[in-house]
């Protein structure tokens, strides 16, 4: 391929990226809706139907918003054998431009994702509201399932893009010595794809809402209001934004190493992040395709899951479990990697177990392919089914165990570092401990019969995926706080915030499990008044664990805008992003790293990870 | 999916492994459907479907493949004349085969349209491979174009060695589909 030839913007106002790509993709939306309605009218079908209109409107209009955003400028343009632009601005306003710079993109997704992460929040305290007492406090029994299905999914898409997207982008190419991710350009359209999520999971206010559930179970999701339709249509494109950014990370963490930076050299984070982007570029697909079949029957009147038409909704739970089994360990493992990290860090000792470690990681990898149908115990599957599924199911807490295993050995004896990241990914293991261990109940078809669609499910959960993940998120979010912005937090403020947090946490899920054991079901709005008590109890800890994040969110934004300078490694770790300045230079190092050692050899009189070409060891 | 060029790295094996591995992906995609297909019709099959049509366009869709390949080869060797001939036979023969499926759908949408149980999944197979496939010619004449207007040649083409691997994807996959719904 010939040499791409450059221009370059000379002035662009601070918005106008995102305003062009709306207006392009408002155009797109007209031409699609327009189209979609004139082949209705053509065929002699009701020419403005809500539905086939958004959907056809909906992919113009997002790749207008796409061409209009950036693709146009910085890529498609090369495809007509036009100069490309790849300038990109400093300061504030490189945050709201289409960049290929992944640190920049990591804090995109990190801020877009914390964003929904407190909307999702917000929700959570109306339906702790609504739990207060058994009867009807705020919402009918429908508004109640849209509140309850509108928090499920964004925390869902938090869940599963904001350490990923955000810490795998921001951290992991720095991690391995590259300058960038494998394929800048896709990553910045992995996060401008991703960026409409949220928008559209809004506008379902104005379609009537949904009322399914995260999971979407047919036929309730092919005859429930048209907000379901921009469900499907949100889920399908943060699809196609995960399969996108999982290729990348495959193929940087493939490729683009350091010198001397063998696998069995790399930072357990990096692991978690490659061993995760190994299933999301595969099994997302799944999930794709459930959505569309979803929306095939829904719009074009097929009847894959219309039992009287002769289809089957089970079809639907398997091929929605066999991505979303997969996914769940897509939104706890990196968090756990990060917590992995951290501890190692602030126990000043080698990893335990490195291998063995690994090793968990990659069985999970595998294994997760095999267990789907566990979260289908009571749909009517054969006993054989029951045997197979419970059994893989078990087998998972083997390599957990491993990951535990690491934790635990790495802390013991070690000196422990109680700073506030440390704080976090301790919290890390206990919680997951909890969700670990409740989850036996549910792997096994005699208790879960009992426990299916109770609170107890809810707890259980809401222990391994916020519990690990988001726990991890926050602990990563500490612990890089000083590398991304080149300031240092109050480390008071952030104590505090921790404490408040883990205590809320505690108090709000803990109750649940006892709801879920009396028999509360989940996805309800009212319940027996004799479980109000613990209701109460959960609701209370739901508001202090909300008020908890102001706090936090008070810290962040003075620290950044007034902390003291950080200096280029505050925690004295030995991975490469501590070898670089804080905030790092554009494409990271300022001379080729070279990586000669082990990262996690603290306590080695000696002991090198990497060196910069040209510059003289800091040691650590 | 072209990449800023990574100094020290091979920019052609880290855009080849990413095809790969989109590849893979999509391979999952229609593994969906084609599981759902035995999932909810077992081994049944219509007797209206026209199984002579259908072997005539996987003819013709294997020869628009072999076409591609020639036409890789050709660039490779330099020679644009070939590669220019060869790529324009392959989306006439990608036509072609798109055309056949049109006159398949019109039979089919008389005798087994949805709600029908078989057409649900006759028509979303067909449909979304039918989808890869214009996304292929357009990529195949997005090549074509360029081609003409002098890009690649032996030593730089990997536009072309990306969009003919795509092509021979979505031929293997029609290898599957076709036995899938007309076969079994």
């Amino acid at each position: 391929m010939a040499a791409t030839a450059l221009i370059a913007r000379t002035r662009d106002w601070a918005f106008g990226p995102i305003l062009r790509g709306l207006l392009t993709g408002l155009v797109g939306f007209s031409l699609g809706a327009g189209f979609t309605a004139g082949v209705r009218a053509l065929a002699g079908a009701d020419a403005i139907a809500f539905g086939p209109v958004i959907f056809g409107g909906y992919w113009f209009g997002l790749a207008g918003w796409l061409l209009g955003v950036g693709v146009w400028r910085t890529w498609a343009r090369e495809w007509l054998g036009m100069p490309v632009d790849w300038t990109m601005r400093n300061g504030w306003q490189r945050y709201f431009d289409f960049t290929t710079d992944h640190k920049v993109i990591g804090v995109q997704y990190l801020v877009t994702f914390l964003g929904m992460f407190f909307l999702a929040g917000l929700l959570a305290m109306l339906m702790r509201i609504e739990h207060l007492t058994g009867g009807q406090v705020l919402f009918s029994p429908s508004q109640y399932n849209y509140v309850m299905s509108l928090h499920g999914i964004t925390m869902i898409f938090v869940a599963v893009a904001a350490v990923i997207g955000g810490f795998g982008n921001y951290a992991v190419p720095i991690m391995i010595g590259a300058a960038d991710m494998a394929y800048p350009r896709l990553n910045a359209l992995s996060y401008w794809l991703a960026a409409p999520v949220p928008v559209l999971l809004l506008a379902t206010f104005f379609a009537g809402g949904f009322d399914a559930g995260w999971t979407s179970y047919p036929p309730l999701a092919v005859e429930n209001r048209d907000g379901q339709i921009l469900f499907n249509l949100a889920f399908i494109t943060l699809g196609l934004s995960s399969i996108a950014g999982s290729i990348n990370f495959i193929v940087t963490v493939t490729k683009l190493r350091a010198r001397g930076l063998s696998f069995g050299r790399l930072p357990i984070f990096v692991w978690g992040v490659f061993a995760m982007s190994l299933l999301g570029f595969f099994f997302t697909q799944y999930v794709a395709a459930a959505m569309m079949m979803t929306l095939l029957d829904r719009l074009f009147g097929m009847v894959f899951f219309d039992a009287a038409g002769g289809g089957d909704p089970l079809l639907y739970q398997h091929i929605f479990w066999f991505y979303s089994h997969p996914a769940v360990y897509i939104m706890g493992i990196p968090g756990l990697a990060l917590a992995l990290e951290v501890i190692t860090h602030f126990s000043r000792k080698p990893l335990f177990a490195y291998r063995w470690v690994v090793g968990g990681i990659l069985a999970i990898t595998a294994l997760s392919a095999v267990v789907w149908a566990h979260h289908m115990f009571t749909a009517g599957l054969s006993d054989i089914e029951l045997f197979f599924f419970v059994t893989t199911t078990e087998l998972i807490s083997i390599p957990t165990g491993l990951i535990f295993l690491g934790a635990l050995g790495t802390i013991w004896g070690g000196r422990l570092w109680l700073r506030t990241p440390m704080l976090f990914a301790l919290a890390v293991i206990f919680n997951f401990l909890i969700g670990g261990l409740t989850g036996i109940f549910l792997a096994d078809v005699f208790t879960d019969i009992h426990l299916q669609d109770t609170f107890f499910v809810v707890a259980h959960f809401h222990y391994t995926i916020v519990g690990a993940g988001i726990f991890g998120l926050f602990a990563g979010i500490y612990y890089w706080f000083p590398k991304i912005t080149g300031r240092s937090y109050s480390e008071f403020w952030a104590k505090l915030h921790f404490w408040w947090m883990f205590l809320g946490f505690n108090m709000t899920f803990l109750p649940m499990f006892w709801l879920g054991l009396n028999g509360m079901n989940r996805r309800v709005a009212s319940y027996p008044s004799d479980l109000e008590a613990l209701n109460v109890v959960a609701s209370l800890g739901g508001f202090f664990l909300g008020a908890g994040f102001l706090v936090f969110l008070a810290n962040i934004v003075v620290s950044w805008v007034r902390g003291p300078a950080a200096s280029a490694n505050p925690w004295r770790a030995r991975t490469l992003e501590w070898h670089t300045s804080s905030p790092p230079p554009v494409e990271n190092f300022e001379s080729e790293p070279e990586v000669v050692g082990h990262p996690y050899d603290y306590g080695t009189p000696g002991a090198v990870h990497a060196m910069l070409a040209g510059a003289e060891e800091e040691g650590g | 999916m072209a990449a800023i060029t990574h100094t020290g790295h091979d920019s052609r094996a880290i855009n080849s492994m990413g095809l790969w591995l989109f590849i893979a992906s999509e391979f999952a995609l229609f593994s969906a459907f084609i599981f759902a297909r035995y999932y909810l019709t077992g081994r049944d099959q219509p007797e209206e479907l026209n199984i002579g049509l259908g072997y005539a366009i996987t003819v013709v869709l294997l020869s628009s493949s072999v076409c591609a390949y020639l036409a890789e080869q050709a660039i490779a060797r330099g020679d644009r004349r070939r590669f220019l001939r060869f790529t324009l036979a392959a989306i006439v023969l990608g036509t072609l085969f798109l055309v056949g499926v049109g006159l398949e759908w019109r039979e089919a949408a008389h005798s087994f349209p949805p709600p029908d149980l078989y057409g649900t999944v006759f028509f979303s197979l067909t449909g979304l491979h039918a989808s890869h496939m214009v996304t292929g010619l357009l990529a195949l004449l997005f090549i074509w174009v360029q081609g003409r207007r002098g890009r690649f040649d032996a030593e730089a083409h990997w536009g072309v060695t990306g969009v003919v691997r795509y092509w021979h994807f979505v031929d293997l996959v029609w290898l599957i589909v076709f036995p899938t719904l007309y076969l079994v």
